[in-house]
């Protein structure tokens, strides 16, 4: 999986991580939703894998027009049973039938079951992604209640350690930045089990660098990686088709 | 020595007529960032598991599958736990959907799927407690993983009387649960510090600003430490009233935990305080006591001599000529050849301690009320 100088790579692990939850933040300065895209394409690229993709944020064709630029095609992808891709614009968990835990309930059940087929179709499946995009548009399909999406999540996290998944959130960290009390996005540090931040550069906009990436990997306790580095801080540029990661003054 | 007494507090339980010890085991995102506070969970587990004194733990599992604690533990252990799976299906969403298929999962896990119904959760930690007893264990302790999930599916009134209440159970000799500090408020944390006999809360090595806002790119290094140290802050409450407060440092290190009483940090801390600058500001002994010799004005020295005052306008030479100039020293010898009290002003200037430093900044008006 590893890309020579890949440093979100290496950040993540070179090994393929699995059973674990994946938190990328962004700002409106900074978007993070390329790292998304870049690890949603990691993962169609292997022969054994699949993907589950929550998409309450754009349409399925925004999406297959970013991957298709980064070369990989979602439609065909789609198309051999490799993704599972869940169009939500206008969810809401409530409605006329269902309580908003109902509703929550329905879809994890619809995320269960995907991962279900496909494990049952290829057992040796080496890599099994569930993406949602994004979080705090899950606040608003719960009408808010944070209690509900956190049960939801939950519930996403189980299938990490249960079918081997890796379950990657977005969420827009200065949503909550304001609040007195962050708890959703505290419930979320706790929660995950890798943080990958996107944020501007402290000294502000350039041409060549848009940004730079934070990835902290917590690592569990019977992690067998070897190295005992946890942070790691690179820049990064967004180009057409790829993205590179640099460390500062080294990019040619 | 703190975790040592923790150990020994939940092992030997509690006194017949008393309630058993709870610890309160307390994290924060800046601290190593739960994956450590379970780090020490784990330890706490395997340190009362393996004592040899018959002790038994049931361990309610809220935030890990059970294996995950299962494998952490050496399978020797395996017979003296139980676990109450609250991770899996809390609230019987697959349950409802797809009936579970006829368990494969080890005895000695037992799966909770309504975890609003606190009554059938306490009644199921007991029955788990009992069973070990059947099984000839003696001592019971329950843990708990951590009360912060069951905050989201129970108010804290009635979690607070659960862990009371099995406290109070004869079947339960000693209990220690994790709450996440950062995800409740203040008078959250502080009801469960009422009702726990020991308090041990992890504490970043290196204090940062603000965890979830913070210039990660700047502070990278004491991120990093914080992940592999942590203070480990404990508070005992005696019988008799009395708290006994503990510090050490904690070290993770390929998964196990390494507890060490904390180092001298007075040295270091002082030769950090110590700006790094281009000129010299510390002083030499011989600058020392050169300052050390230097009278102040209004300072009477003890040895007899004149003191002079040195206005600036003209030379000591001339102001020592004229008559009508300031001297202290001119007033005392009136004072002396009449032996008299001076009908002239004094001055007498008291320093507030032999520790006032001359270049002290503190603002002798400090202390007016105005």
């Amino acid at each position: 999986m590893a890309e020579v100088g890949d440093l979100l790579a290496e950040a993540m692990g070179h090994s393929l991580p699995v059973g674990k939850v994946v938190l990328v933040g962004d700002c409106v300065e900074t978007s993070g939703a390329f790292v998304l895209h870049l690890l949603l394409k990691r993962c169609l690229s292997l022969d054994s894998s699949f993907a589950v993709f929550v998409a309450l944020s754009h349409p399925f064709s925004h999406y297959d027009r970013v991957l298709r630029k980064m070369g990989c095609n979602l439609s065909v992808q789609k198309k051999n049973g490799k993704l599972h891709f869940l169009e939500l614009l206008d969810f809401s968990a409530r409605s006329k039938e269902n309580s908003v835990d109902d509703g929550f309930c329905k879809l994890y059940n619809e995320i269960r079951k995907a991962v279900e087929t496909a494990r049952s179709k290829d057992t040796k499946a080496s890599c099994v992604y569930i993406m949602i995009d994004d979080i705090s548009l899950l606040e608003i399909a719960a009408d808010g209640s944070e209690n509900d999406v956190l049960n939801f999540l939950h519930y996403c996290s189980t299938l990490t350690s249960e079918m081997d998944c890796l379950l990657i959130i977005l969420n827009h960290e200065d949503v909550y930045s304001s609040e007195e009390a962050p708890r959703l996005l505290a419930h979320l540090q706790h929660l995950s089990d890798i943080e990958i931040r996107a944020a501007p550069l402290n000294t502000g906009l350039a041409a060549d660098v848009h940004g730079q990436l934070t990835v902290i990997n917590k690592g569990l306790l019977n992690d067998d990686r070897r190295s005992g580095r946890r942070i790691w801080n690179f820049q990064f540029k967004v180009k057409e088709n790829s993205v590179e990661f640099f460390y500062p003054g080294s990019q040619h | 020595m703190a975790e040592g007494l923790i150990v020994r507090s939940l092992r030997d339980g509690s006194l017949p007529g008393e309630h058993a010890p709870a610890l309160c085991l307390e994290d924060s995102l800046p601290s190593p960032l739960a994956s450590h506070s379970h780090a020490v969970f784990r330890h706490l587990l395997a340190s009362l598991l393996s004592t040899g004194t018959g002790t038994a733990v049931v361990l309610v599992a809220f935030h890990r599958s059970p294996s995950f604690y299962l494998s952490l533990l050496s399978p020797t252990f395996h017979n003296s736990i139980r676990l109450l799976d609250c991770y899996s299906d809390p609230l019987a969403w697959k349950s409802n959907h797809h009936p579970p298929p006829p368990s494969h999962s080890p005895q000695n896990i037992t799966l909770l799927t309504n975890l609003n119904h606190l009554p059938h959760f306490l009644s199921s930690i007991l029955h788990l407690a009992k069973d070990l007893g059947a099984q000839g264990h003696d001592r019971v302790t329950v843990a708990i993983d951590s009360v912060t999930h069951m905050l989201r599916h129970a108010p804290l009134p009635s979690v607070l009387q659960l862990l009371t209440n099995l406290r109070c159970h004869e079947k339960i000799s000693s209990l220690f649960w994790l709450i996440h500090t950062d995800l409740h408020e203040p008078k959250v944390i502080s009801s469960f510090e009422y009702i726990s006999t020991m308090i041990a809360s992890l504490q970043p090595i290196v204090q940062l600003p603000d965890y979830a806002n913070a210039n990660i790119s700047a502070s990278i290094t004491s991120l990093e430490e914080n992940y592999s140290k942590a203070k480990f802050n404990v508070r005992l409450k005696r019988r008799n009233g009395r708290v006994k407060l503990l510090c050490e440092e904690l070290l993770i290190e390929q998964g196990s935990v390494k507890f060490s009483s904390v180092p001298s940090v007075s040295s270091v801390v002082a030769q950090n305080l110590i700006p790094k600058v281009q000129f010299n500001i510390q002083l030499s002994d011989k600058e020392r006591m050169d300052r050390a010799n230097v009278v102040l004005p209004f300072e009477h020295q003890g040895n007899g001599q004149n003191i002079e005052i040195y206005d600036g306008r003209r030379s000591l030479s001339e102001s020592q000529k004229d008559p009508s100039s300031t001297k202290i020293g001119g007033l005392s010898e009136q004072k002396r050849s009449n032996n008299n009290k001076s009908e002239k002003g004094e001055i007498h200037y008291i320093r507030d301690s032999d520790d006032e430093q001359p270049d002290s900044d503190e603002d002798p008006d400090d202390d007016l009320d105005i």
